[in-house]
């Protein structure tokens, strides 16, 4: 398979991203430009964290007007995978490609910092070998990554089973002490109702090798492959 | 005399510097003239009064591929064709007036000169000083110092991996912002900073240059700052950052760079597009012809002068062969830059600038580059000679049972409390080889993809201690830097210094310079490591009086497999716990002198440190064969606070336990907290220990075992007994509440 791992200017986890799916995962991956429109070669989309445009305005409220969102949309309405991380999950979501807003941290302050995900999903193609209701450690890094959507949304949400990662204690308990940026319900990844695209504010590709402290992130990744190549990835082990 | 006296004080140049100015043109200077003399002679970036001392520091190494001076900075060969180059500056001055703009473009700023060098930029640490966070003054500085570093570093993807923090009165007035920046490159991507070639084009690009930080090197970093300046007067002389475009520029600058198109590459920095162009062609010993009307602009009106000595931002000079133009266009475009040609290299020697088609300035290169420099006298002052005989001996002994209640008070102080409500505010993962973060180990650990090969990073410096013995804290501020390079496995390559200071046209602050800048010196060459690059800024002074003097040491080193590191953290149950540098615990009162237990529970700065350098070099280079031999589990260098509170450290960040039973003779608060150097605390496996005792002996290091790491408890004879989570929470004391 292969990843696209789009580039706006002021993205930085572009490279981070192509090391872990291409140096650790082994996998097909290529950039993206933002001024480029065809994606026909890619099975699925990684929207990288940075500070697209600078994010002077609101986070992602420039890149929805870059050239290349045109044709985000027209990949997600074919039901292909688009992965938002971070600046990626702000960008879904000022588009429209995903439900609600993110905002600043309850904290006011950039926060880099070790997170516990309970998998609340594992019915996605991004968690697919996520056993429900395990812990990933994955950790996150922002500004404005409190995640906000009405009342009426949020029963939507759960209604459609979309909210697919939440913040937790190291066993899995969802509680306030461990939401980091003050996000509704300690949710930290969501996915659309026709389940091909996801946002989320962890890094995943900060933790795939034990050096860096965790290789949960790979799971994400894994999760890609094995729903695009059709592996299953979680049998072979 | 043409101008006023009031007129030459705005760009800080005395009335005999003036006349120096006269006679060697041969005439008046214009006005435009003048600026840039004003600039290019301030302290900034003439280092009138530090140049003579900064010729003693050694700067040679085998490691070396550029020596400093001949470019940005020094850049040292790492193998694998790869090159480091590091440095640190500091923007003082700014951040005293404007914390969160001045901080922010601090940042900025080291890392253009990094990128100068044609180097990717893949570690920011900092070095900060605040007075203590009980005033409304102190904690504004503080919270807009640290969310400006915040703000810009995580905005451009360089992971900010580490540095220090700390606290003391003498920086109420002058905060100190001294940020470093590490970059890599493949060697042959190595660019200069020199222009030799007549007929090459001149050009900037990135932000428009506006009337922002025009005087910021000569009328703010060179002179003492009023208190009542400090808000308003001087806030329009500190620029303002653009992290987007400084990580645009990154970007299509390496882009430039890897497709070898340019001659040579220059931020603008301090004195702006003056400083870096006449930098530029000094070093090529050529000249310059450009027109100001050229030079894209964010405000209309702007006078050649301003033009000249804006301190714009993220702004880029590039050198380049025409044929070459194309190309880089191509490239500038893509990346959506900003750029204006604005001239040429020329072979006169001379700098010629224009605005459309009159010749507004023209002087030799060389009567701006050197400026007049100053010996310092270097008398020992009354006041010094008193701190340093204070006798200690006169203080008194605790009651023993205060004991446990004294550790908590030190382990929630401001200098040793955990600093994680900073770093948590730093993105110090980005880039993914952060090895080491804040609290893991004695230094920052970076690997280098595709490669074995670790760095590590420490960044120390201790006011107090220099300020109670100059030459023994220059010294000492080195010895740490590479001890906690040592305690991570890491082995020291090179430094780069940071000196801020006083007034030094005070005897007090001159005497400092010249000690310090000595001990510096003699630890460089006992360690037989170079000083690869450096900044100086004086006047960090106020009515209240000077700063201590801080040099902060950047060290850094390289480990050849990154995956054998060694942190700070206990690792196992009844592992021995080893004090190694001493074969008793000491209770020389002397060991007291400037130890953070004489200032938070004796109210003392005094006494005088001392450190034996012979001795701290076989320490070093013990510690190091016993890790590379495998036998060190974990390692700790003792600094502030004494061996107890680094003993505590260890079990705090690791959640195991202490315990000890081990002859106190004496004073019992010396042998806890004392800051007697050259000792580190490490856990071996008790299995080792006979081949541990033998390689000491090799190197007539002494050593005492101090007690097993346990669980939970931890216990230092009956003088202290607590549990692991009652230190954790002293530690995790927030101190800027």
């Amino acid at each position: 398979m292969k990843f696209g791992i789009v580039v706006f200017p002021g993205t930085w986890s572009d490279t981070d991203c192509y090391f872990a799916v291409h140096d650790i995962l082994n996998q097909d991956a290529e950039y993206v430009w933002h001024k480029d429109t065809n994606l026909d070669k890619f099975d699925c989309i990684i929207l990288p964290g940075g500070f697209s445009y600078g994010d002077y305005l609101r986070p992602g409220a420039m890149a929805k007007l870059s050239p290349i969102m045109n044709s985000i949309k027209e990949f997600a309405s074919k039901g292909k995978l688009i992965i938002g991380i971070c600046n990626g999950f702000q960008i879904l979501c000022e588009s429209g490609l995903l439900p609600g807003t993110l905002i600043k941290n309850t904290t006011l302050q950039f926060r880099c910092q070790w997170t516990n995900l309970v998998v609340t999903n594992n019915d996605t193609p991004f968690t697919n070998t996520c056993d429900k209701g395990s812990i990933l450690n994955i950790p996150i890094s922002h500004g404005e990554g409190n995640y906000f959507i009405d009342n009426a949304g949020l029963q939507q949400l759960y209604e459609n089973d979309q909210v697919v990662l939440q913040y937790s204690d190291m066993n899995g308990v969802i509680t306030d002490q461990y939401n980091p940026n003050g996000s509704v319900n300690n949710i930290a990844g969501i996915i659309s109702k026709k389940r091909n695209v996801i946002g989320m504010m962890p890094h995943p590709e900060r933790s795939c090798e034990a050096i860096l402290g965790s290789t949960d992130g790979n799971k994400i990744f894994e999760s890609i492959i094995n729903s695009i190549d059709g592996k299953l990835i979680k049998e072979q082990q | 005399m043409k101008y006023t006296q009031s007129q030459l004080d705005e760009i800080a140049l005395s009335s005999q510097e003036y006349e120096l100015i006269v006679s060697k043109l041969g005439r008046d200077p214009n006005y435009l003239e003048l600026g840039l003399f004003g600039a290019l002679w301030s302290e900034h970036c003439g280092y009138k009064h530090s140049k003579n001392l900064i010729k003693r520091l050694p700067n040679s190494s085998p490691n070396l591929l550029a020596k400093p001076g001949e470019e940005n900075a020094g850049v040292i060969d790492i193998g694998n064709n790869l090159a480091i180059v590091f440095k640190i500056e500091s923007h003082n001055h700014p951040s005293a007036v404007e914390p969160y703009q001045g901080a922010a473009t601090g940042v900025g700023g080291i890392i253009r000169d990094i990128l100068a060098m044609g180097a990717r930029p893949i570690a920011i640490l900092n070095s900060l000083r605040f007075g203590y966070i009980n005033n409304n003054r102190s904690e504004y500085l503080f919270e807009g110092i640290v969310s400006g570093i915040s703000g810009y570093g995580n905005c451009i993807g360089i992971p900010n991996i580490g540095g220090e923090t700390k606290f003391s009165d003498s920086y109420l007035g002058n905060p100190l912002v001294n940020a470093f920046c590490l970059g890599i490159t493949n060697k042959n991507n190595l660019m200069s900073a020199a222009s030799y070639t007549p007929g090459n084009i001149i050009m900037v690009i990135g932000s428009p240059t506006g009337r922002d930080g025009i005087h910021g090197a000569s009328g703010l970093a060179s002179r003492n700052l009023n208190e009542d300046e400090l808000e308003q007067d001087k806030r329009p002389t500190v620029q303002i950052g653009n992290p987007f475009m400084e990580k645009i520029l990154i970007e299509s600058c390496l882009e430039i760079v890897s497709n070898n198109l340019i001659e040579s590459l220059q931020d603008l920095g301090a004195a702006g597009l003056t400083s870096a162009i006449v930098e530029t062609v000094d070093k090529g010993k050529t000249g310059f012809n450009i027109d100001l009307a050229k030079v894209h602009q964010r405000e209309n009106n702007m006078t050649p002068y301003e033009i000249m000595l804006s301190e714009s931002q993220e702004r880029m000079l590039l050198v380049f062969p025409p044929e070459n133009t194309n190309k880089i266009l191509s490239i500038l475009d893509k990346w959506d830059l900003d750029y204006s040609t604005i001239g040429v290299i020329t072979d006169s020697q001379n700098a010629e600038i224009y605005y459309e088609n009159t010749l507004v300035g023209n002087v030799p290169i060389n009567t701006l580059t050197t400026p007049p420099l100053y010996d310092l006298d270097n008398i020992v002052p009354q006041e010094i000679i008193e701190l340093q005989n204070t006798n200690l001996s006169s203080i008194p002994i605790p009651n023993s049972n205060k004991a446990n209640e004294i550790l908590i008070e030190l382990l929630s102080s401001p200098n040793i409390a955990s600093k994680k409500p900073v770093f948590i505010q730093y993105d110090h993962q980005v880039q993914t080889n952060t090895i080491a973060s804040p609290e893991d180990a004695d230094s920052a650990i970076i690997r280098i993809k595709d490669t074995n090969i670790g760095i590590g990073i420490s960044i120390d410096g201790n006011g107090k201690t220099t300020y109670l013995n100059p030459l023994e804290g220059g010294k000492i501020a080195v010895a740490e830097a590479c001890r906690n390079l040592i305690c991570s496995g890491v082995e020291p390559l090179a430094i780069t210094n940071c000196l801020n200071f006083g007034d030094p046209t005070t005897q007090l602050v001159s005497h400092q310079l010249n000690e310090s800048v000595n001990g510096i010196s003699e630890s460089c060459n006992t360690f037989g490591i170079p000083v690869i690059s450096g900044n100086v800024s004086l006047y960090n002074s106020t009515e209240r009086g000077a700063i201590f003097p801080t040099p902060i040491i950047g060290a850094v080193g390289k480990i050849n497999n990154v995956k054998s590191i060694i942190t700070s953290k206990f690792k196992n149950y009844n592992d021995l716990v080893i004090l190694l540098g001493s074969s008793a615990l000491s209770n020389d009162h002397n060991d007291l002198a400037g130890s953070e237990y004489l200032e938070i529970i004796h109210k003392k700065i005094a006494g005088s440190p001392r450190i034996d350098l012979e001795f701290e070099n076989r320490l070093q280079k013990c510690c190091l064969n016993l890790i590379n031999n495998g036998l060190i589990i974990s390692a700790h260098d003792c600094s502030e606070g004494g061996i107890a509170v680094t003993i505590a450290e260890s079990c705090i960040l690791s959640n195991i336990g202490f315990e000890s039973e081990i002859e106190i003779n004496g004073r019992w608060d010396v042998s806890l907290f004392g800051e007697k150097q050259s000792q580190i605390i490490v856990s071996i496996n008790p299995n080792e220990i006979n081949l541990f005792s033998k390689i000491c002996s090799d190197f007539h290091i002494p050593f005492t075992t101090l007690g097993i790491t346990k669980p939970e408890i931890f216990k230092i004879n009956s003088l202290i007994l607590n549990t692991v989570s009652e230190l954790k929470n002293a530690y995790s004391t927030n101190f800027v509440k």
